[in-house]
């Protein structure tokens, strides 16, 4: 039962992300926007077309979407999403959930290089800078939990009957929680870090890299990018609301209402902010790494 | 006698009034003006026995007017004007294309616009077919956009050389949108003139129409009346107004600061409404008419009119603030595409992008014409020389602007004729007019024949002068600062390729 309920969390929730973040920011600028269940539709849409590949691409360009959501998927399925422990969870998982996610992350980048092109190359190039300012501040953060909780597995840290971190550290684990934040923020491509709404590929970041994909492809790519999206959503929430003290239903009820006020947030953020100019981008995640660091050292001291 | 003519906007003269010079006295002529704060308003050849009469238009906004001068060039070749003078460089491009007339020792000589074999010259180039300027070095890589956008944009084609994310050198070749529209206008004006004329560039509708009218209104000796004049530069402004507002979107939009930019693309609309509200047109289409305008503002529409021109201009407002509020966005807008004014100058930049890099440069302060010879707008400029420097620019453009049109539509010259039928056209003839645009100044040419018809008709848009300036704007930028830079400029395609 508890499984079952993961699963259909796991892939039903994340298309949701994309709809909460779009209404907000559709209403912040004074307009109607599109329906809430959007994504979902266009999922489907994508799904019944077909993909254009060129010529000149390799096995690789289809590995990249079908890994990136893979990983993604396999990567939920070691987080405690309601009020059961994770379905896979061991000692040391949650190394293994970040290099899943940088795995996807490569073969992404791989699709991209694959295809040729000057603006997939130029969007790899970004998304690898990035990415290796990304990972420490993850990992730090990830480290502070362990500090904090003395598991080196993602089920306990964050779940499962055990009381919130923050109850236990308040104030270093706000820190990796803001950290944690930014590093959705980036990893996810959301403003401040990149437009996902422009059409401008020379200022993109994760984008451009998938700008030869079309059709399933294209639906995979998108619906991987939701499900990380969650991923990091569920991690926020779990750090920051005191899960399992409850019965449990309001535990598997709590996660996607928390999802979905992570959701607004995101929109509320690309509402009111501009993009960043690119060269500034690796300074705010060297930020989100100090946090972390910082949130490590109090922890350890 | 003089090295040149002198002629106020929209006066015409006889041919042979302007003085032919040798080819040394007319670069002499064109290096003396230049020096003395003139700038290139044309350069256009027409064919003679033997060779080619090279034609000069300076506009001098100390003497108030244009110089005119000509010179005879022998054979197909001449020394470039252009190490001298840089701003001539894109007009010397076009002589050598349109009238195969070679600038001996032109730094630049590379096609514009690319008449193709539907013009008849099936020897030419395809579009796009150029040796682009390269790089060399491995750490170098191209980029290539274009000609196929991914907005609902026109066809251009550019060429970054980058090293990272820095821009190198950035190449534009443009002729997409190529329609021989100067060469159609030849032997008119026709019935079709003026719908050739009101779609040059579809965005700056009411001020090519108002250059055109003038121009037949000079040659004919038919002034507009006062009401029409009034009408006219109402239109004009809304047009200014309509484009400045959505720019200011575009560029919140391109940092992705949502509420400016779908506030202001909603509020252009309401500026373009207003312009159908005169004459059924968002963009102006039918409006000015050679010697007048074709439709009145009778007291309750102009009333109407006002209250709405105030409630727009209030909308604009609290968008524009938003975003000049937001560190953010300033912080993305300062300091990016750069232009100095000595290199704005040195290309001939116009309009606010001129104004922009702290040139004083509008032609409605320096050669004004119908209306804003008695009514005054300030000069708005700013020298910050960046992507802020133009949306500034704008900005003060749009108070100026908005408070204008709210004077006029207040206090309208009498009721009386709308229009002055114009006669027919004298021969040999040339007449100069110039219109400041939303863009900048725009300037058209006409020559009439011995028939009074025109034998050359010559435009030269504001983009014409301005896409040079993108290309400099983007020395050493970042690659993903183009978008932004790109439309603080928002030049025409379809204006530069007639």
């Amino acid at each position: 039962m508890n499984l079952v309920l993961h699963l259909l969390l796991l892939t039903l929730l994340p298309p949701l992300m994309g709809g909460v973040i779009g209404r907000v920011r559709a209403l912040v600028a004074g307009r109607r926007g599109p329906p809430l269940l959007q994504p979902y539709y266009e999922l489907v849409k994508l799904a019944q077309k077909s993909a254009v590949i060129s010529p000149t691409t390799s096995w690789v360009f289809l590995a990249g979407p079908v890994v990136g959501l893979t990983t993604a998927l396999v990567a939920g399925l070691m987080l405690p999403l309601g009020a059961a422990s994770a379905p896979l969870s061991f000692t040391g998982d949650l190394v293994a959930f970040a290099y899943l996610l940088g795995l996807g992350r490569f073969f992404t980048s791989a699709a991209a290089l694959d295809t040729g092109s000057a603006f997939e190359g130029m969007g790899a190039a970004r998304e690898a800078t990035y990415s290796a300012l990304i990972e420490p501040a993850l990992l730090l953060g990830m480290m502070a939990l362990v500090l904090s909780t003395g598991s080196t597995s993602l089920a306990a840290l964050l779940g499962g009957g055990a009381p919130s971190p923050l109850s236990v550290a308040g104030a270093p684990l706000l820190l990796v929680g803001v950290s944690l934040f930014l590093v959705l923020l980036a990893e996810n491509s959301r403003v401040p870090f990149d437009d996902p709404a422009t059409h401008l590929e020379l200022t993109m970041v994760h984008e451009v890299m998938v700008l030869d994909h079309s059709g399933p492809l294209l639906g995979l790519i998108q619906y991987g990018a939701w499900v990380k999206l969650t991923l990091f959503a569920a991690i926020l929430v779990r750090l920051l609301l005191p899960l399992g003290w409850g019965p449990a239903w309001a535990d598997w009820a709590l996660l996607p209402v928390g999802v979905v006020v992570v959701a607004a947030g995101i929109g509320a953020i690309e509402s009111s902010m501009a993009r960043t100019r690119l060269l500034l981008v690796p300074r705010m995640l060297v930020s989100a790494c100090l946090l972390s660091a910082f949130g490590l050292l109090l922890l350890a001291r | 006698m003089s090295d040149y003519l002198v002629l106020h906007n929209g006066e015409a003269a006889p041919q042979a009034q302007v003085p032919t010079l040798s080819y040394e006295a007319l670069r002499d002529g064109l290096i003396a003006g230049v020096t003395a704060g003139c700038r290139v308003l044309a350069l256009f050849a027409t064919p003679m026995a033997g060779g080619h009469l090279l034609w000069l238009v300076l506009g001098c906004p100390t003497e108030g007017g244009f110089r005119l001068s000509r010179a005879a060039i022998a054979g197909d070749n001449y020394p470039s004007l252009t190490p001298a003078v840089p701003a001539v460089h894109l007009f010397e491009r076009e002589l050598a294309e349109q009238r195969g007339l070679v600038p001996e020792g032109h730094p630049w000589l590379k096609p514009v616009r690319f008449p193709g074999p539907r013009q008849g010259r099936g020897d030419r180039p395809q579009v796009g077919e150029m040796d682009f300027y390269r790089v060399g070095g491995d750490e170098v890589h191209e980029v290539a956009v274009g000609p196929v956008h991914a907005g609902i944009i026109e066809p251009g084609h550019f060429r970054f050389q980058c090293s990272g994310e820095q821009v190198l050198n950035l190449e534009i070749s443009l002729g997409y949108a190529h329609r021989g529209v100067e060469r159609s206008l030849v032997g008119g004006p026709t019935p079709r003139t003026l719908p050739v004329i009101e779609t040059l560039a579809g965005d700056t509708t009411i001020a090519h129409t108002t250059a055109y009218a003038l121009a037949i209104e000079g040659l004919t000796c038919t002034a507009a009346p006062p009401r029409a004049q009034a009408i006219r530069a109402v239109a004009l402004e809304l047009e200014r107004l309509a484009n400045h507002t959505g720019d200011l979107g575009a560029l919140a939009e391109d940092v992705a600061f949502l509420p400016t930019a779908s506030w202001c693309g909603r509020i252009r609309g309401d500026w373009l409404n207003l312009s159908a509200q005169i004459c059924g047109s968002r963009f102006g289409r039918g409006l000015v008419l050679p010697g007048g305008v074709r439709f009145d503002l009778e007291p309750a529409r102009a009333a109407a009119m006002g209250a709405k021109v105030a409630a727009t201009f209030r909308d604009v407002q609290g968008a524009t603030k938003l975003m000049w509020d937001t560190p953010g966005v300033m912080a993305r807008f300062e300091e990016t595409g750069h232009v100095s004014r000595e290199r704005a100058l040195e290309v001939g930049l116009v309009g606010p992008a001129a104004r922009a890099s702290g040139l004083s440069r509008d032609a409605r302060v320096d050669f004004p014409w119908d209306l804003y010879r008695f009514e005054q707008l300030p000069l708005a400029s700013c020298t910050r020389g960046d992507v802020f420097g133009r949306a500034w620019v704008r900005w003060l453009e749009v108070q100026r602007s908005a408070a204008f049109v709210q004077e006029q539509l207040a206090h309208p010259p009498e009721e009386g004729s709308l229009r002055r039928l114009p006669g027919p056209l004298p021969p040999d003839r040339v007449v100069v007019t110039v219109v400041e645009a939303w863009r900048g100044e725009l300037c058209h040419v006409a020559l009439t024949d011995s028939a009074g018809r025109f034998s050359t008709y010559k435009i030269a848009d504001p983009s014409f002068h301005n896409w040079t300036g993108l290309s400099l704007a983007l020395r050493g930028q970042q690659i993903s600062d183009f978008p932004l830079c790109n439309k603080s400029f928002n030049l025409s395609y379809c204006g530069f390729d007639l």
